[in-house]
C-alpha cells in the first residue's frame, strides 16, 4: 500500500480575495488507500479538492498524478485524467432523470444519438449493484436529498476512475445509506481505487479510513495512520485546543432543566395522509424536544406540519393556547415560529448577498418591509451571532457563497435564531458542521431555551438528541410511537430499544 | 443483495411527473383547439385547411427563430439580437445578390455562416467574460440593426431571381378549391428546422447538455459536462436560426426591409414561454414552441377574420396569455415543491 503515490500535491497555496484558503499544503494519496482529510469548517478541505480537480487554479505548488506533473483546468479534464469527484455542493441537475444524471456526458450512443433504452438498463444495473432501487426514468428532483446524494456517488463510482474523491458525501445520509456507501467504498478499495474521504462524522472516518491528513486554517497539521491516532488527539489537531475543553462544553449542555408552564405549541391528532399518522405533541416555553427515528420514519414530516410548511388534514394545532386557523409558513412566522429546514443546500441562502444580509433576511421579513431594522441594532446582532456560532471568516460583509459549506450552514442557523422566535424548529441543525462548532451550536440551543425559547429539533444523531432534549419523541414508520422524558440515565440505546420494541409489537 | 436494497418511490408519482411536465404544453394545445373551434364556429371559411396552412406560411420565419430561441432559453439564457440579425441577414442576402451580383445560393450560404459565427462569438463573450446574456445580446440588437441600416435605409427588392422564386413555389395537397391546400417551400424549411431541433434536443449529448446547463450551470460544470461548448453552441444555433429566418423572410417578400423584424425577439420569447418553457431554463419542449407560435398566429387570424377589432388586440391578448402561462408555471413549480418533503 505504500508504493509510488498516485496523487502528490506539494506546497499548494490558494488565495481568495482577502483569504488565504490554503498555505503550502502537502497531500499524498497512495494506491488503494482510503485517505481522510480532516479539519474544522473553513479549514480548506474542499478548496484542496477543488484545486486538485481543476475547479480552482492554485497560486503556488505542484500536483503530480502517477508521478507526472499535471494541472487540470476543469472538472471535465480531471475526470478525463482519472479523478472522479463528488463535491460538497449539489452536483447533479434535478430537472433531468436519474438515468441521465448518472450518465450525463457519457451516455451510451447509437451513432450520434443517445440510446435511452441502454442507458436506463445500465442505470438500473448500476444502482442495483450498489443496493438502491429507484425509478431511473423519474426526474432526480422527485427524490429525497439523501437519494440524490447516493445517485451522485453512484455516478462518481461508475466513472471507474483511479481516484475517487468524496467531499462530505454522508452529510445528508442516514445510517442505512451510510452503510451502503461504506460497503461500496470497501469494495472499490479492494479493487485498487484510491479514495479521498471528507466527513465530520468521526466514527465513519475511523471506520473506513487508512490514513488521515489534518488541516487547520489552511495549513497542514500532519498526516497519520488512522489506527495510530486516538480520537482525542485528532480533535486536538483539528481544533488546535485540547479535546478536554470540548467534553466539558458538552456536559454543561445536558444539565439544563426547564420548569414547564403553558405549552407554546400543542398538536392534537395532527396528521397528514400518506406522510405522518395523527400525533399529539406539546412543546413548552424553555423546553427542548428532540425527534428521533430512522430515515423515513416521519421526523421531518412531523415538524413540517407544525411549521406550516405542509398542510395538515386532520387534528388541531394550538399556539399559546389559541387554536390556529389558517396555517402556512407566513402566518407561522407571524406567530413567532421559525423553521430552519433540512435541505439547506438548495433552500434559503442567497449566495451573492453578504453574510450579514443573509442573516437578517428573516428578521426583516417578519417585521414587514416598511419597518427596517435600525443599522446599529442589525450590526450588533450580526456580530453577536457570528461570534456565538464562530462563523469564519468573521466578516459580515463577505458574500455568503465564499464561505465554506459548514459556515454557510451556521449563517442559516443564525438567521432563524436571531429573530428570537417563541418556537424554534431545527431540522438536522448540525449536519456538515465540525465537532467544535457542533458543541457551540448545542450550547447555543441550550442557552436560547434557558431564555425561554421553545425548541423542537430533528437529528439523526441519537447522542445529540439525548444530550440536548428535555423530552424525546420517538418515531417509527411515519408514526409517533412514544414520548420519553430525559432523565439523567437517558442513553441512545434506550431510544433504539423503544424503536425496536414497538416494531416487535405489531 | 435484495435484503438490504434501499428503495424509494419518487415523491411525486411517475404518472404525475409524466403529466406535470406536459401540463403547460397541454394547456397550449388545448388553447389552440379552443381557438380553432371559436374560429370555425363564428366565421365563414375559417374551417378551410388553407387557413391553418397559412398559419405556417405567415409565421415560417418566426417559427425558425423561436426554435433557436428555445435552445437559448432552455440553457437558461436569452437572445435579444435575433430580430436585428434576421433583418441584417435578409438585407445582406438582397444586397449581395442585387448590388454585388453574387449568386443567390452563395449569398445565402455566406449569410448563414455569418449568423452562426456571430452567434458563437456572442456565446463566447457571455461564457468567458461572464457577461449577462441580456446585455451581450442587447448589444447585438443595436449592432446588427445599425449595420443593416448602414447597408441600405430603404427596401431592397429582389426581382427575377430563380433561387429566391423557389422559396415561395407551392406544393399542392389536394385541390385547393375543394378541401385541399398548398404549402410553399419555406414551410418545409421551417418544418425541417423543427424536426432537426427536436432530435438534437432530445437525442444527442449536446441537447441533453443544454437541459443540464439550464437546470444548474454550476452542477453541470462540476459533473464534468462541456459547459463552455454548450453555451457557445446554443447561441450559435440561435444565430443560425435568426439568419435563416432572415433568408426565409427575404424568400417570402422577395425583398429586404431594413426595419424588418423589429421587436421580433420579443415575439419569439413569448412563443417559447407560451409553449411551456421555463424562462429560468432547464424545462420546455421545441414542439411546445411550435404550439406557441401557432397560438400567436391563430390569434391574429381570428382578429383579421372578425374585422371588428384592431390588430393591436392580438398584442394585448398575447400579453395576457404570457402572464397566465407564467402564473401556471409558478403554481406547478410550487405544487411540485410541496409534494416533495
Ligand atoms: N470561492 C471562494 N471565494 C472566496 N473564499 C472562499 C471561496 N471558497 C472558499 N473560500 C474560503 O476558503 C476557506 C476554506 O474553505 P473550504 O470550503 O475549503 O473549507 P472546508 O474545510 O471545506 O470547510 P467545511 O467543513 O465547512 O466544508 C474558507 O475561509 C472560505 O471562506
Ligand atoms: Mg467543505
Amino acid at each position: 500500500m505504500s508504493d509510488e503515490p498516485i496523487v502528490q500535491m506539494t506546497g499548494i497555496t490558494k488565495d481568495f480575495t482577502g483569504v488565504r484558503a490554503l498555505d503550502g499544503v502537502d497531500f499524498t494519496l497512495r494506491p488503494g488507500e482510503i485517505h481522510a482529510v480532516m479539519g474544522e469548517n473553513g479549514a480548506g478541505k474542499s478548496t484542496l479538492i477543488k484545486v486538485l480537480t481543476g475547479v480552482h487554479t492554485p497560486d503556488a505548488g505542484q500536483i503530480r498524478l502517477d508521478g507526472r506533473p499535471v494541472r487540470f483546468n476543469s472538472p471535465k479534464a480531471a475526470q478525463a485524467g482519472g479523478i472522479s469527484t463528488v463535491y460538497q455542493e449539489v452536483n447533479l441537475t434535478e430537472n433531468l432523470s436519474v438515468a441521465e444524471n448518472l450518465f450525463a456526458g457519457r451516455e451510451p450512443r447509437l451513432g450520434p444519438f443517445i440510446n435511452f433504452r441502454a442507458m436506463r438498463r445500465r442505470a438500473r444495473a448500476l444502482l442495483e449493484d450498489i443496493g438502491i432501487d429507484l425509478n431511473v426514468a423519474a426526474p432526480l428532483g422527485s427524490y429525497s436529498i439523501a437519494m440524490q446524494q447516493l445517485v451522485a456517488i453512484a455516478r462518481a463510482v461508475d466513472i471507474k476512475a483511479k481516484v475517487l474523491i468524496l467531499d462530505e458525501p454522508t452529510s445528508s445520509l442516514d445510517r442505512d445509506e451510510v452503510a451502503v456507501l461504506l460497503r461500496v467504498m470497501r469494495r472499490l478499495a479492494e479493487n485498487g481505487t484510491a479514495m479521498v474521504f471528507i466527513s465530520h462524522f468521526l466514527d465513519q472516518v475511523y471506520e473506513i479510513s487508512d490514513r488521515m491528513t489534518v488541516l487547520r486554517n489552511g495549513t497542514l497539521v500532519g498526516e497519520w495512520e488512522s489506527a495510530a491516532l486516538p480520537e482525542s488527539d485528532l480533535i486536538g489537531h483539528m481544533l488546535g485546543r485540547e479535546a478536554a475543553t470540548l467534553e466539558q462544553i458538552e456536559r454543561q449542555a445536558g444539565e439544563h432543566k426547564p420548569d414547564r408552564g403553558e405549552p407554546i405549541v400543542s398538536a392534537k391528532g395532527l396528521g397528514r395522509k400518506g406522510s405522518i399518522a395523527p400525533y399529539d405533541l406539546e412543546v413548552h416555553a424553555g423546553e427542548v424536544v428532540g425527534l428521533a427515528g430512522l430515515l423515513g420514519s416521519g421526523r421531518t414530516e412531523t415538524v413540517r406540519l407544525i411549521a406550516g410548511a405542509d398542510r395538515h388534514d386532520s387534528g388541531t394545532l394550538a399556539f399559546e393556547g389559541k387554536s390556529v386557523g389558517s396555517h402556512n409558513p407566513r402566518t407561522a412566522a407571524l406567530r413567532g415560529i421559525a423553521f430552519c429546514p433540512e435541505n439547506r443546500k438548495t433552500e434559503g441562502l442567497v449566495g451573492d448577498l453578504t453574510v450579514a444580509e443573509n442573516m437578517i433576511l428573516a428578521m426583516q421579513a417578519s417585521k414587514g418591509w416598511a419597518r427596517t431594522v435600525p443599522p446599529a441594532q442589525r450590526s450588533r446582532l450580526v456580530a453577536e451571532f457570528i461570534e456565538k456560532l464562530d462563523i469564519r471568516p468573521a466578516n459580515p460583509d463577505l458574500p455568503v457563497k465564499n464561505l465554506s459549506g459548514g459556515n454557510q450552514q451556521k449563517v442559516l442557523l443564525a438567521r432563524w435564531m436571531l429573530i428570537e422566535p417563541k418556537l424554534l424548529i431545527l431540522d438536522e441543525p448540525t449536519r456538515g458542521i465540525d465537532v467544535g462548532a457542533k458543541a457551540d451550536i448545542q450550547r447555543l440551543v441550550t442557552e436560547l431555551s434557558g431564555d425561554g425559547m421553545a425548541v423542537l429539533f430533528v437529528s439523526a444523531e441519537l447522542d445529540e438528541v439525548t444530550r440536548l432534549s428535555d423530552r424525546i419523541a420517538v418515531l417509527r414508520d411515519r408514526e409517533l410511537i412514544a414520548t420519553l422524558e430525559t432523565e439523567a440515565d437517558m442513553t441512545s440505546e434506550k431510544i433504539v430499544d423503544t424503536i425496536v420494541a414497538k416494531g416487535g409489537d405489531q | 443483495m435484495s435484503t438490504d436494497t434501499l428503495t424509494e418511490r419518487p415523491a411525486r408519482s411517475t404518472l404525475f411527473d409524466g403529466l406535470s411536465r406536459y401540463i403547460p404544453i397541454g394547456a397550449t394545445v388545448a388553447l389552440l383547439v379552443v381557438m380553432y373551434l371559436v374560429g370555425t364556429g363564428n366565421y365563414r371559411n375559417f374551417g378551410e385547411p388553407q387557413v391553418v396552412a397559412n398559419l405556417f406560411v405567415n409565421n415560417a420565419a418566426l417559427l425558425i427563430i423561436a426554435v433557436g430561441m428555445t435552445f437559448v432559453i432552455l440553457s437558461g439564457g436569452i437572445d435579444l439580437s435575433v430580430g436585428s440579425v434576421m433583418a441584417f441577414s435578409a438585407m445582406s442576402c438582397a444586397w449581395l445578390t442585387v448590388e454585388a451580383g453574387i449568386p443567390a445560393e452563395t449569398a445565402v450560404a455566406m449569410v448563414l455562416v455569418l449568423g452562426t459565427v456571430s452567434g458563437a462569438a456572442t456565446g463566447a463573450v457571455i461564457h468567458y467574460f461572464n457577461v449577462q446574456p441580456f446585455i451581450a445580446t442587447l448589444a447585438g440588437l443595436f449592432l446588427y440593426r445599425g449595420l443593416t441600416l448602414q447597408i441600405s435605409d430603404r427596401d431592397v427588392a429582389i426581382r427575377d431571381n430563380a433561387f429566391f422564386d423557389w422559396g415561395m413555389e407551392r406544393t399542392e395537397f389536394g385541390n385547393v378549391r375543394d378541401g385541399g391546400f398548398s404549402l410553399p417551400n419555406i414551410v418545409f424549411i421551417a418544418g425541417a428546422v423543427v424536426l432537426i431541433a427536436f432530435v438534437v434536443l432530445h437525442y444527442t449529448r449536446f441537447g441533453r447538455g443544454v437541459y443540464a446547463v439550464g437546470g444548474s450551470e454550476q452542477s453541470a460544470l462540476l459533473m464534468g459536462l462541456p459547459v463552455a461548448r454548450t453555451k457557445v453552441g446554443v447561441y450559435a444555433v440561435s444565430g443560425f436560426c435568426a439568419a435563416l429566418g432572415g433568408v426565409v423572410a427575404a424568400f417570402s417578400t422577395k425583398s429586404a426591409d431594413p426595419l424588418g423584424g423589429l421587436g421580433l425577439e420579443l415575439d419569439a420569447i413569448a412563443a417559447v414561454v407560451v409553449g411551456g418553457a421555463l424562462l429560468t431554463g432547464g424545462a420546455g419542449f421545441v414542439l411546445g414552441t411550435v404550439a406557441g407560435v401557432m397560438v400567436m398566429g391563430m390569434l391574429s387570424t381570428i382578429i383579421s377574420f372578425d374585422g371588428r377589432f384592431s390588430s393591436w388586440w392580438a398584442r394585448i391578448i398575447v400579453g395576457i396569455l404570457l402572464l397566465a402561462f407564467i402564473l401556471l408555471q409558478r403554481v406547478l413549480a410550487r405544487s411540485g415543491e410541496k409534494r416533495k418533503t
